[in-house]
């Protein structure tokens, strides 16, 4: 096992850049998950780590050897396809023993070890059928199965839950995550479903057009997304925006939104005056008769636990995540109250978050 | 990813009626097209002059003549000669002597069909290999030119290859090449390897690339991972171009009369030559013809699946 280190990596198809001066490291024995929308680049950084694509500038690190011109075949990392990938014309034993092949295994090993390698995966009934046969899941371990029978330094994963539907999807998101804490194999596991990166990851990127907008652990991407991007793209619903025009002074607590003072935690840096956006999580809002943010509800979605409550306000619709009790009319006067601790401001022209004590805290920890 | 057999278009079963009607419609067209095959192999088993009787012979009495003509050169004798000869050691010997001849020795049709032989499944597998792997490079590498090249490749199956004959006459002449196995080999791969190129590549285009990369990733090389994985998956689409390939090679007669003359001659010229020694000895170019065809015969049999699979590839999804 060991550890992957991205130094200003990029790559360029052409006139179009892919992945654009990303640099990353990713801990040995951590699982790292590449999140974003498709064309963002984050299947082009995974398949550069594994070798299948060559970048068109930067490093690439593993276990402190620079391989980022070194053949796939040379790099000793698994790699587990959207698709899966098995080898058709092979039955699920010899899919699982072709890299150990490779190697030059003895015989006897590799029939110990692929059994060994079947057990964990709870495949080894299967391993004299034919591949083509096998369900979603098989396959799925079938795959998992070729990755982790050699110990390779890293598991690369694309999207490899992206054919398994809902149900058997959060069925495999647990056990990938328990193999991973069997294991400890270092990970890096792309996704355009946040939930799964979520519930897996010990650290996130989350990727734009080919820049990797925020790198952290899943509570700092969520509780204090670094750009209007990474709040938009995280939680579900995701964070509301209203919109406000004003400068920012670094030590101020409070801006003001249509004229209402709303309390925000204290700024850390100077904005000159422009459109800015106050970012509310729908957990952060609670409903108060007395809060002068006035609204007329919208609509509501009802999640069983709780309810999402849709509010028109001056500055857009404003989605709440608030206790089930409660029954609301469309039309309804409601106030709203936010939780000052939690707000984030953002500069709407950048997109980037404006630094404040919300973001002070993730730097000490 | 998973090749279920969902019904991606509906269709419409087809009345009882329509199946009968397309049925005799096969069956009347299987047996257009084998009747000329029947005929030459009831030839085979005439006697010459039941071979030319007119009107034709249906019912006849078989006989091994044609066969024996066809594998012997023979010498016409008195039959004072003959009488004194010991007895016939075969039933060739019989039937030769009973037309007043004695066999001289073998004839030149086993070695013309062994150069048959020989410079078809030579060239087929010239063809195939080459043409594999240059599928495989277009297939997978940004080629520079690749539209220009693979357009260049299918141009030179524009013109009829006879066209070129006398230029190629000429060039083998002054090379060496003519009326040599090697030749008529390198001859039939450069005229096969362009359908190759193009049949194959879109058998290879079809291999999802993942499933090389992921060999790669195990610890091959590409060129492994073409021979482990890319290849067992192109088989039907090399058994089918090969079926293509060998038919042509097989088959070609042009090149053949004017290229060979001797030792590297092929079957397809030789055959018609059989009929001259000894006046119209149609059963003996009808044995010639009917042993021709076992070999396509076998091959095509064996590959059925894959050939069928050929024909039909990308009328059908899967």
């Amino acid at each position: 096992m060991s550890e992957i280190k991205i130094v200003n990596l990029r790559k360029q198809f052409g006139d179009f850049v892919a992945v654009e001066d990303s640099s990353f490291t990713v801990e040995d024995g951590e699982f790292l998950a590449l999140l974003g929308p498709s064309g963002c680049g984050k299947t082009t950084t995974l398949r550069m780590i594994a070798g299948l694509e060559l970048p068109t500038s930067g490093k690439i690190h593993l276990d402190g050897e620079d391989v980022t011109f070194n053949r796939a075949s040379a790099r000793d990392i698994a790699f587990v396809f959207q698709l899966f990938a098995l080898y058709p014309h092979m039955n699920v034993f010899r899919n699982i023993s072709f890299p150990l092949l490779s190697q030059g295994v003895a015989k006897a090993e590799i029939r110990a070890r692929v059994e060994e390698t079947a057990k964990l995966l709870r495949i080894d009934h299967i391993l004299d059928r034919s591949v083509s046969g096998l369900a979603g899941g098989d396959r799925q371990r079938v795959a998992l199965g070729r990755a982790i029978v050699r110990r390779p330094k890293c598991f690369l994963m694309d999207e490899p839950l992206g054919t398994l539907d809902a149900e058997f999807r959060e069925v495999m998101v647990h056990e990938l995550r328990e193999l991973h804490n069997r294991i400890h194999a270092t990970t890096v596991y792309v996704t355009h479903d946040q939930h799964e990166a979520m519930a897996m990851a010990d650290k996130i990127a989350v990727m734009n057009h080919g820049v990797i907008e925020q790198y952290g652990t899943p509570q700092e991407i969520y509780n204090r997304p670094a750009s209007m991007y990474v709040a938009d793209f995280i939680g579900s619903p995701p964070m509301n925006f209203m919109r406000f025009h004003s400068g920012l002074k670094r030590g101020m607590r409070s801006i003001f939104l249509d004229g209402v003072e709303v309390a925000v935690p204290e700024m850390g840096e100077d904005a000159a005056p422009g459109e800015m956006a106050l970012g509310v999580r729908p957990e952060h809002i609670r409903f108060s008769d007395r809060s002068p943010i006035r609204g007329a509800v919208y609509g509501s979605e009802y999640l069983g636990t709780n309810q999402i409550v849709a509010v028109e306000t001056a500055a857009g619709i404003v989605k709440a995540r608030v206790s089930a009790d409660r029954s609301f009319r469309l039309g309804e006067a409601v106030g709203l109250e936010f939780n000052p601790a939690k707000l984030a401001v953002f500069d709407c022209a950048s997109g980037r978050a404006i630094a404040s004590s919300l973001y002070a805290e993730a730097r000490h920890g | 990813m998973s090749s279920t057999n969902t019904t991606a278009h509906s269709v419409v079963e087809p009345t009882p009626t329509v199946k009968r009607i397309a049925g005799a419609i096969v069956i009347l067209y299987a047996l257009v097209t084998l009747v000329p095959l029947a005929w030459i192999f009831l030839t085979s088993i005439k006697s010459p002059p039941d071979s030319i009787s007119y009107p034709p012979k249906i019912v006849f009495t078989p006989t091994l003549e044609g066969f024996c003509n066809l594998f012997t050169t023979r010498t016409r004798q008195t039959p004072d000669y003959i009488q004194s000869l010991p007895a016939p050691t075969g039933a060739c010997d019989e039937i030769t002597r009973s037309r007043n001849m004695v066999i001289a020795g073998p004839s030149n049709y086993w070695p013309r069909f062994g150069n048959s032989l020989v410079i078809a499944f030579g060239s087929t597998f010239l063809a195939v290999s080459l043409g594999t792997l240059a599928a495989y490079g277009f297939s997978r590498f940004r080629v520079p030119l690749a539209d220009d090249l693979l357009f260049f490749i299918l141009s030179t199956r524009m013109m009829p290859p006879i066209a070129v004959a006398i230029p190629i006459y000429l060039m083998y002449r002054q090379f060496g090449l003519s009326d040599t196995a090697l030749g008529m080999i390198l001859l039939y791969t450069a005229v096969n390897v362009s359908l190759a190129v193009w049949l194959l590549k879109g058998f290879i285009d079809e291999i999802p690339r993942e499933y090389e990369e992921a060999a790669m990733i195990d610890g091959y090389t590409r060129l492994q991972a073409f021979w482990k994985v890319v290849l067992p998956q192109a088989t039907t689409g090399i058994a089918a171009t090969a079926i293509f390939c060998l038919i042509f090679a097989w088959n070609e007669y042009a090149f053949a009369v004017l290229l060979t003359s001797g030792s590297a001659q092929t079957a397809p010229p030789f055959i018609p030559t059989i009929i001259g020694e000894g006046g119209q000895d149609w059963p003996a170019v009808a044995a010639g013809t009917t042993i021709f065809l076992v070999p396509i015969l076998v091959f095509t049999i064996i590959l059925r699946k894959q050939l069928l699979r050929g024909i039909t590839f990308g009328a059908v999804r899967k």
